[in-house]
């Protein structure tokens, strides 16, 4: 047994949790730790605003699988994390929030820089630790990466008192931890999937909800192999787009608010849901009273409290998801089911006709084509981030993915300007990758002082605005709720370029259809960060979309635009 | 229509304020709710009863399992279980009034701890509806203070409650958790 301080032992573990990158803002309270950070093989990435350490730990979680690190000081230093943990929590992102406090003898005294920041977390965080004394933090690091990553993963926060980080205490590994009231569900019930797999059997119409669980618990193989066998077509939630190939004739796209018609209407028509690892968000319901009115239901969750929260079902399988799948597939047979996925390719064909993708060329530059362009050019393969808002909504429905983990975009929390630092953690994680941020002029402005660390870093990182001077999403709905009435959402811009460029990032502007797709080879060729302005239709509506309330397949449809004719 | 719940817990500083938040945020009505020390040193006994006008146990269960610190929860509503609740009053009593309340204390098996020369403090321990039943009776006199402790519960013999949620730690003997 060695001593060494608490800061010592906090990197110690760190270190051996498999920490390479860590990112943070340094000040008072946390300096030892900034201190002793230089001797250990850590890189530690310098974000301009804290809510950018968050958003970037959260991101590189996303792309990586791994634990993302976010790292500050005290009072306003672990306030401004809180956005950024309140996203990781709703979408389930592991990340490990490290905060400097005061000393342990001052709490409670309203010292400098001193917040009940365990309390304000407590809500938004899967746990949080206090960290006192030295001879806690080893222990404390050891549960807090366990509880993250593992079970349904979530943002776990650690302070971290000043007395703690300069004390010294005896430092040993601990090799076993002990959480008695913590065991993550594995396996389910052979009687519960034997009622499952009863229901599977009955069912003529069946559709299943893919989500974000089916990424988190690598069940994309189970998932395909289990949707063949069965011939069920899978739906997806925002955040399990991925969760089987856009290009495999199963996969229904993206369901709810935004989602495919076809795909509603398979929901709303279907005999059974299996719902895997989605939890029945509003977005993807619409009307609860009305949802999917003659399914019965399967859910598998890996957490108990999401059965039955919005949907009440019928065979609850609480288990990890790739388990769960792997135990059922060898139980359940083998179908065709002919007429009811005939049935929804006509659906399909419908919703075709309407696609803006089949408009032809009217001079104007749209959102989903720009978005489709870059789709094209990088063989759907990149990392894409997103901001929050219309352009989110454009992302998902055309940057069809055929690879999991793909799109990083805050779902549950919808947090502008979570796109910006989510993709420089995402090329943290995955710097061989190309990495792509689709944003809007509003999501971007929130957080674009972080363009100053992705040129502090050189992050190859490809920026592209779709600058529709609006908040766009807000204004769809004033067009469509509150009769066009747009209060508060013209949006004056800066000259994104000049930003670009007074941060040494090289830019274009985009205003015409045919330098679109110059302009994304120009950014591909380009080393380093890129940043790219697309100045887009103002006006224009994401579709299809549920009303706030309404059925989940009362939609407002785009209009279908007729082929011009010699006569036009 | 009030549900009781037994939760474990482990004996941690900040585990009533998780565990009251989380009721909080999920707007779980708390009608009482009881801490204290067990048998073991590392473990905390919470007896929780909830109005069941929103919810029901089953959800409560599962959401006291999403927090690190719960180790067991059992639903006790309706099973053979001993429920008490500890009740001190405060009457307002002159001389000639002592005896009625003596009579109605010794007719719920209550006692008198303390006596001043206006009034009486009366202590009692039993089920609600026994302590309502004397509250009752003494409400007339003029009740001055009373403080009561809530419920707190235990499963007659070796039954034990009610574990809903699959997969979670109720699927697990308690001895098996805490071992």
């Amino acid at each position: 047994m060695t001593k060494k301080t608490g800061a010592e032992i906090l990197w110690e573990c760190l270190v051996r949790e498999g920490v390479e990158v860590v990112f943070g803002l340094p000040g008072g309270a946390i300096m030892p730790v900034y201190d002793a950070m230089l001797y250990y093989p850590v890189h530690h990435v310098l974000v301009r605003h804290e809510q950018g350490a968050a958003h970037m730990a959260d991101g590189y979680a996303r792309a990586s699988g791994k634990v993302g690190v976010a790292m500050t000081t005290s009072g306003p230093g672990a306030t401004n994390l809180v956005t950024g943990i309140a996203t990781a929590m709703m979408d389930s992102s592991p990340i490990v929030c490290i905060t400097g406090q005061v000393h342990a003898h001052l709490i409670g005294g309203d010292a400098f820089q001193e917040t009940d920041v365990t309390g304000i977390t407590l809500p938004i965080t899967k746990h949080n630790f206090l960290v006192t004394s030295a001879d806690e933090i080893a222990e404390v690091v050891r549960e807090a990466f366990y509880i993250a990553r593992s079970g349904r993963p979530g943002p776990v926060l650690i302070d971290f008192c000043k007395n703690a980080q300069v004390e010294e205490a005896e430092f040993s590994y601990p090799e076993e931890i002990s959480l008695p009231g913590y065991k993550p569900p594995d396996h389910a019930p052979l009687e519960d999937l034997e009622s499952a797999v009863e229901l599977i059997e009955g069912s003529e119409r069946p559709v299943i909800l893919a989500g974000h669980g089916v990424l988190m618990s690598n069940a994309t193989d189970a998932l395909r192999i289990f949707a063949t066998k069965t011939q069920t077509p899978v739906a997806m939630t925002l955040l399990g787009l991925g969760s089987l190939p856009a290009s495999d004739p199963l996969s229904l796209g993206m369901m709810g608010m935004h989602g495919e018609a076809y795909c509603n209407l398979a929901i709303q028509n279907a005999d059974l849901l299996l719902a895997f690892g989605m939890r029945f968000d509003d977005r993807v319901t619409a009307n609860l009273r009305t949802y999917a009115p003659r399914a019965r239901k399967i859910h598998v969750e890996i957490d108990p409290s999401e059965v039955h929260k919005n949907v009440e079902v019928d065979v609850p399988l609480v288990g990890d998801l790739n388990t769960v799948l792997t135990d059922l597939i060898p139980l359940v047979d083998e179908y065709d089911h002919e007429e009811w996925l005939g049935e929804i390719e006509e659906w399909r064909a419908e919703s075709q006709a309407r696609d803006i993708l089949t408009w032809p060329d009217d001079g104007k530059l749209y959102t989903a084509h720009v978005i489709r362009n870059i789709w094209q050019a990088t063989n759907g393969e990149a990392i894409l981030t997103t901001g929050v808002g219309q352009h989110q909504m454009w992302s998902a429905q055309y940057y069809c993915l055929e690879k999991p983990n793909r799109l990083i975009t805050s779902g549950g929390a919808g947090t502008m300007g979570f796109g910006l630092p989510a993709t420089i953690g995402a090329w943290f994680a995955q710097p061989d990758q190309e990495v792509w941020l689709v944003d809007g002029d509003g999501s971007f402005q929130m957080t674009q002082a972080e363009l100053s660390t992705a040129l502090q870093e050189g992050a190859n990182i490809k920026i592209a605005i779709m600058n529709n001077r609006f908040l766009g999403m807000v204004r769809q709905w004033q067009e469509f709720f509150f009769e066009s009435r747009y209060s508060g959402t013209p949006l004056s811009c800066p000259d994104f370029v000049k930003i670009g460029e007074a941060h040494g990032i090289p830019g274009r502007r985009v205003t015409e259809t045919n330098e679109v797709v110059p302009a994304i080879e120009f950014a591909r060729q380009t080393d380093g960060p890129v940043l790219l302005e697309f100045l887009v239709e103002k006006e224009e509506a994401v579709y299809p979309m549920v009303p706030t309330g309404a059925d989940l397949d009362k939609m407002i449809r785009r209009p279908i635009r007729k082929q011009p004719t010699a006569a036009d | 229509m009030q549900i009781t719940l037994i939760a474990l817990v482990e004996n941690k500083p900040g585990v009533l304020n998780r565990v009251a938040s989380l009721f909080r945020r999920r707007n779980f009505n708390i009608e009482s709710l009881n801490v204290g020390r067990t048998e073991r040193p590392d473990v905390s006994r919470m007896t929780i009863v909830l109005d069941n006008g929103t919810v029901d146990a089953r959800k409560v269960e599962a959401n006291l399992y999403k927090l690190v610190n719960v180790i067991d929860v059992q639903d006790v509503t309706n099973q053979p279980a001993v429920t008490r609740d500890l009740a001190l009053i405060k009457v307002s009593a002159t001389s000639d009034q002592r005896a009625e309340i003596a009579n109605l204390v010794s007719i719920f098996r209550a006692r008198i701890v303390d006596m001043a020369p206006d009034s009486v403090i009366v202590e009692i321990t039993g089920t609600e509806d026994k302590i309502e039943g004397l509250v009752e009776l003494l409400r007339p006199l003029g009740i001055l203070e009373m403080v009561r402790t809530g419920q707190v519960a235990m499963m007659r013999g070796t039954a034990s409650g009610v574990r809903y949620a699959p997969g979670a730690n109720g699927n697990q003997v308690f001895e098996k958790v805490v071992g």
